[in-house]
C-alpha cells in the first residue's frame, strides 16, 4: 500500500489529497500542517475583515473532508528535514514519516524587509493567514492609524478589509505603481485613482528609511505617523526543505508537467512550486490559487499512478477594490486593442496570431472566453477577433466549433 | 446526466428563457411581482448576431475549471451538477475570469450565480425549457461529454 505524505494544508495539499483519491481510494495518506487550521481560503483574510466571510464560511472544504477521505492530520506539525534517500521526512516534534510518495505543498512566506528600526515597531504584523488576519484584528480600533508596506494583491486587499474600521491607511511602495505585478502604468493609475477616492494615500516610488515605534521615515523626506504596521511588500517561495536536500531550486521549487520534481518520488505544488508559465514559455512561480489546486490535483493523480498533466498555467487575477474589478491574464506582450471609457479600460494584447494576456478594469463580462483563449492557445485566424475584442463571446468561434461546446447540437 | 442543449436553429432570439430563468429562481409566485420594471438576473443569456442567436447557460463541465478556481470553495460539483453557495461566495469574479463559456455572472447582490437546473427552486425542471417557445432548448441526455 502506498504511503502519501503531503507538506502544508492549503488548497494545493487539497487538490492533492483530491486527485490522490480519485486514483486510489486506500492508500494512507497523512498531511503535515503548519497551522492549527482545517484547509480554509486564505485569499478570503481581506474579506474577513471587510466583515463579508467569518472562519466558519472560510472553510474550503465541508468539516467532514479529511474523514471522508481517509486523511491523517498532523496538525502544528513543521516538517524540518527531508531524506529523499531513505523516503522519510522528519518534524519539528523528532518524528519521522516515511512515504512512497511526497508532495511538497508548504506555500510561500511573507518576505521581511530589513527595515532599520523594525523590531521597535510593537504593533506589526504579515497578512497571509487567518491567524495574521485575526491578530491584525485585534490590534485596530476607530482611531487607528495604518500603514502598509506594499501596494500589491495582498498590501491593497488588506487596506480594502480596513478601510471602514480605521482612521486612515496609508500604502507605500518602492514600485511607480500601485499592482505592478499585474497592472501597467495607465491601469495602475485608474486603479489608484479609485483606490483615492476611497480614503487610501499613497506614497509610490518611495520606501522606509528606518522606523521608530510610530513613525516611518520615508526616503522622500516624508515623516508617516502610524498605530499599526502592516508588512506585504512580497512572499518568497518555502525551498528550504527541498534545498537542504540536495534539490535544485530556483525563484521556486522547479517541476514539470506532472509536478515532478528533480527528486525521485517527491512532487511540488502550489505557491513553492516554480512550473511554466505558457503566456510567457518561462518558468516561473504562479502563486495564485487556481493554480495551487490544479497542481495539486494533478501532483495526487500521478503520485496515485495515475496520469495527468497541468500544462496550461498562465497568470490570471481577478481583483475588485471597493466595487471597481480588475480581471487580468498572460502576458502583455505585442500588439494592443484598447477600449477606453471613464469608468473602463480594456486592453487586450495580441502576437504570433494568439491571444497573450488582457486586462481588463470595470469590463469584465465574460471574460473567462478571452482567459481560454490564452490557456488553449486558440489562433485568432479561427475566430471573429473584430467581433471577439467588442466583446468577448461564444459567436465569435465558427459554427462547427460552438456546435461542439455546447453538446453537439445540429 | 440530463443537461440543457441549445439548437441555434431554432432558436427565435425571444430571450423568453432569460425571464423564465429569472421569474424561477426569484422565489416569487407571480411573474409580474417578480419582474415587472426591475432588472432581472438570469442564469441563461442569449447570445449571437442578427443571423444566429441561442441561449448559454452552464454546461456543468466534466473538469470545471471555475469549481477548481473558486478562491471561496463556494463551487462544487456533486452528482454532475455545479452548484453555487452563495452563502461562501465573497463575489471576486474569479470564476467569471476562467468560465470558457461566460456561463456565471453576478446576481442582485453581488455574489455568483449560475443555471443549476432549476433543482434549487419550486421549477423542479429547467424553466428555460419549458417555457421555451420553439423547443430550441431542451432538457435530454446524451452521450456527448462536454
Amino acid at each position: 500500500m502506498k504511503r502519501y505524505v503531503i507538506a502544508g494544508n492549503g488548497v494545493a495539499a487539497a487538490g492533492c489529497i483530491e486527485g490522490i483519491r480519485s486514483v486510489d481510494p486506500a492508500g494512507e495518506i497523512t498531511v503535515i500542517s503548519e497551522e492549527k487550521h482545517a484547509v480554509y481560503c486564505r485569499p478570503l483574510i481581506s474579506y474577513y475583515l471587510e466583515g463579508k466571510t467569518d472562519p466558519g464560511r472560510m472553510a474550503y472544504r465541508s468539516a467532514d473532508f479529511y474523514d471522508r477521505n481517509n486523511v491523517r492530520v498532523l496538525y502544528g506539525r513543521k516538517a524540518v528535514r527531508l531524506r529523499p534517500e531513505a523516503r522519510k521526512i522528519e518534524l519539528d516534534d523528532g518524528t519521522c514519516v516515511p512515504y512512497t510518495d511526497l508532495c511538497l505543498a508548504a506555500g510561500s512566506s511573507p518576505f521581511v524587509p530589513p527595515f532599520a528600526g523594525l523590531d521597535t515597531v510593537k504593533n506589526r504584523f504579515s497578512f497571509m493567514t487567518l491567524d495574521d488576519a485575526l491578530s491584525l484584528e485585534k490590534a485596530i480600533g476607530r482611531t487607528s492609524r495604518v500603514l502598509i508596506a506594499g501596494a500589491g494583491l495582498i498590501g491593497l486587499k488588506c487596506a480594502e478589509g480596513l478601510a471602514g474600521r480605521v482612521a486612515g491607511i496609508t500604502v507605500f511602495d518602492l514600485a511607480d505603481r500601485v499592482l505592478s505585478s499585474i497592472l501597467d502604468k495607465e491601469c495602475a493609475a485608474m486603479m489608484q485613482k479609485h483606490l483615492e477616492q476611497h480614503g487610501i494615500r499613497f506614497y509610490l516610488c518611495d520606501s522606509a528609511e528606518r522606523f521608530t515605534e510610530n513613525t516611518a521615515y520615508m526616503k522622500s523626506g516624508a515623516n508617516i505617523p502610524f498605530d499599526v504596521l502592516v508588512l506585504a511588500v512580497g512572499v518568497r517561495a518555502n525551498t528550504a526543505l527541498f534545498r537542504e536536500a540536495g534539490g535544485e531550486t530556483d525563484r521556486g521549487i522547479p517541476v514539470d508537467t506532472s509536478m515532478r520534481t528533480a527528486l525521485p518520488a517527491i512532487y511540488a505544488a502550489g505557491d513553492c512550486a516554480q512550473g511554466m508559465d505558457i503566456s510567457t514559455g518561462q518558468k516561473r512561480v504562479l502563486a495564485i490559487l487556481p493554480n495551487a489546486y490544479m497542481q495539486g490535483h494533478t501532483a495526487g493523480v500521478n503520485m496515485a499512478g495515475g496520469s495527468e498533466v497541468f500544462d496550461k498555467a498562465i497568470p490570471m487575477n481577478s481583483i475588485g477594490f471597493f466595487g471597481l474589478h480588475a480581471m487580468t491574464a498572460g502576458s502583455y506582450e505585442g500588439d494592443v486593442y484598447e477600449e477606453k471609457t471613464e469608468n473602463s479600460l480594456k486592453r487586450l494584447f495580441t502576437k504570433d496570431g494568439l491571444l497573450k494576456g488582457f486586462i481588463l478594469i470595470g469590463c469584465n463580462e465574460r471574460a473567462g472566453i478571452y482567459t481560454s483563449m490564452i490557456r488553449e492557445k486558440t489562433p485568432l485566424a479561427s475566430v471573429d477577433f473584430d467581433l471577439m475584442k467588442k466583446a468577448a463571446s461564444t459567436a465569435a468561434f465558427p459554427a462547427a466549433v460552438r456546435r461542439k461546446m455546447f453538446g453537439g447540437v445540429v | 446526466m440530463k443537461r440543457v442543449y441549445v439548437n441555434e436553429a431554432w432558436c427565435l432570439g425571444c430571450h423568453l428563457c432569460e425571464y423564465n430563468c429569472a421569474f424561477a429562481n426569484s422565489g416569487l409566485s407571480d411573474m409580474v411581482l417578480a419582474l415587472k420594471g426591475r432588472p432581472i438576473y438570469p442564469r441563461i443569456h442569449v447570445e449571437g448576431d442578427e443571423k444566429i442567436t441561442y441561449a448559454v447557460s452552464c454546461r456543468h463541465c466534466e473538469d470545471p475549471v471555475c469549481v477548481r478556481s473558486c478562491i471561496a470553495g463556494a463551487l462544487t460539483k456533486e452528482d454532475g451538477v455545479i452548484r453555487i453557495d452563495k452563502n461562501k461566495c465573497v463575489g471576486c469574479f474569479t470564476c467569471i475570469l476562467v468560465c470558457p463559456y461566460g456561463a456565471l455572472s453576478p446576481g442582485e447582490t453581488g455574489v455568483m450565480q449560475k443555471c443549476e437546473l432549476c433543482l434549487e427552486n419550486a421549477c423542479g425542471e429547467p424553466a428555460c425549457v419549458r417555457g421555451c417557445p420553439n423547443r430550441a432548448i431542451v432538457y435530454e441526455e446524451r452521450e456527448e461529454a462536454v
